[in-house]
């Protein structure tokens, strides 16, 4: 199964939560916190819904309030599927 | 006594138009805007016609973001709220964020969001409802949506009395100006076409199965057959007259007046309905004599009994063929929570043009609707005072007095500014 790419994260961050006219998803975000591209809780929660059903790999609420960048969220995920 | 509550902003979405203006003007041409369902496939429904807000497009004109989390009810209350607040020269960022309000009324809620996460939950599971369904689909999302935008965190709620719910709000904009509000955000958009959406309407009984879009939405008329649902509506922007004056809010609309709210005893109860009652009370709370009134938007309901009943009421206090009626929505269907709010911004528009837009398609008014019903043309004539009415089903009844801002200059402009014209 081939890698989670922040490309990836990417298109599930548009469908998921819409697209802030502000905030440019096509630059350097891997490490830019959620909160500062306007991604609050809830968005973060259906980031985590549309990973599972796209990706069929489970981030619990609990995990995903944890991880706060796009970096992390490649990271956990990537991890995952290994395991 | 309490100061006055004044419109001072109008934004529009509607099958008549996007913005005020171009509803007016359809209006007044009389071009209806009902037409074949195109939300959804309603090919094998027994109703096929709704009156669509078909230029509305959200990408470009809701904030993104907003897009995905929030339904097309929602998005059309966003759009008419920006344009309501522009209309009115207000920015949110220059007032105290406690003395701004968003009451707003919704019928449908977020339905066809709704559907989308139930079909999701049926067919895949629960983990696949998207997590907006939390904030999209219940009736204060809109209210929410608007006063998070622009800051407002004053008093907010939601009114829920299906077509009466518009002018509710008003009535609650009032309420909450009285107690040191300074503005509020009103009205209502609705937004009903989706299968769950339109099956739960159908099951009132009440709606036009009928496929000419010319025939299918007649109030009063003894061809009457049943209501067109519609979607879309309109927000009005509410202040207090000194406030408004302390900011220099360039135009004043009208005057939200008076207003009372009752409702029907049970069918087969015996008691009469309470309509009549509705209008006395609105016209006492305005100080307004039923002489006084220049036009009355009608609810309109397009079902023969309920009409007659309706144009009882409107007998009962003005006489028989005592005030001019109009129903303008005859163009658009009825728009549920968005319905009376498009009526009042089609009234304040009447009034500032002294001119009353016809009930479209109706020759004249059934055996038994002892009313003047203007249909055909526009009708010249002064509009100081209106009477917009609005039943819910369910029993709901509302009636809400607008007034012209004290103080208009005459409208020497007008040639038509003779009340005797009427």
């Amino acid at each position: 199964m081939k890698d989670f790419t922040l490309d990836d994260l990417r298109g599930l961050m548009r469908a998921s939560a819409g697209v802030d006219e502000a905030v440019d998803l096509d630059g350097d975000i891997a490490d830019v916190p959620f909160t500062e591209m306007n991604y609050d809780s809830l968005a973060v929660l259906e980031l985590a819904g549309r990973i599972e059903r796209d990706w069929e790999i489970v981030v619990p609420d609990d995990v995903i309030m944890e991880l706060k960048t796009p970096a992390e969220v490649l990271g956990y995920v990537n991890r995952q599927k290994v395991a | 006594m309490s100061a006055a509550a004044v419109v001072t902003g109008i934004g529009v979405v509607a099958p008549t138009g996007m913005g005020a203006e171009e509803h007016w003007a359809a209006t007044l041409r009389g071009d209806g805007a009902i037409g074949e369902i195109s939300r959804f496939d309603a090919s094998s429904y027994p109703v096929r016609l709704a009156g669509e807000v078909r230029d509305f497009v959200a990408a470009g004109n809701v904030p993104g973001r907003l897009i995905p989390q929030t339904d097309h009810w929602t998005h059309m209350a966003l759009v008419a709220a920006d344009m309501a607040l522009a209309d009115a020269g207000v920015v949110p960022a220059d007032l105290p964020e406690y003395e701004m309000g968003v009451i707003t009324a919704s019928s449908s809620g977020g339905v066809e969001f709704g559907q989308r996460e139930i079909q999701e939950l049926w067919s895949k599971g629960p983990r696949h409802v998207g997590a907006y369904q939390s904030i999209a689909w219940f009736y204060a999302a809109t209210t929410g949506q608007i006063s998070i935008r622009y800051g407002m965190r004053g008093p907010c709620g939601v009114v829920v009395a299906e077509q009466a719910g518009a002018l509710e709000s008003l009535a609650q904009a009032r309420r909450v100006l009285d107690d040191g509000a300074r503005l509020v955000v009103s009205g209502g958009t609705d937004a009903p076409f989706s299968p769950y959406g339109l099956t739960c309407q159908m099951a009132n009984g009440l709606l036009s199965t009928r496929r000419d879009p010319r025939r299918a939405y007649l109030p009063f008329d003894a061809d009457a057959n049943g209501y067109v649902p519609g979607e879309g509506g309109a927000i009005l922007i509410v202040e207090d007259a000194d406030s408004a004056r302390e900011r220099g809010a360039g135009t004043w609309y009208g005057v939200v007046a008076g207003h009372a709210a009752t409702f029907d005893p049970p069918p087969g109860s015996g008691r009469p309905r309470t309509l009549d009652r509705a209008i006395r009370g609105a016209l006492a709370d305005a100080g307004v004599e039923p002489g006084e009134v220049d036009v009355v938007f009608a609810d309109a309901a397009g079902v023969p009994e309920a009409d007659r009943a309706e144009a009882e009421a409107i007998a009962a206090v003005f006489g028989d063929h005592g005030v001019p009626v109009t129903a303008p929505k005859t163009l658009t269907g009825r728009l549920y929570a968005g319905g009376p709010a498009l009526d009042i911004a089609t009234a304040l528009l009447a009034m500032r043009d002294s001119v009353i837009p016809p009930t479209a398609g109706v020759a004249a008014p059934a055996p038994g609707c002892r009313i003047d019903l203007v249909t055909g043309e526009p009708r010249a004539g002064r509009v100081r005072t209106a009477l917009v009415l609005a039943r819910g089903h369910g029993g709901f009844n509302a009636a809400l007095v607008l007034k012209e801002p004290p103080g208009r200059p005459g409208r020497a402009d007008h040639p038509t500014d003779d009340r005797s014209d009427r």
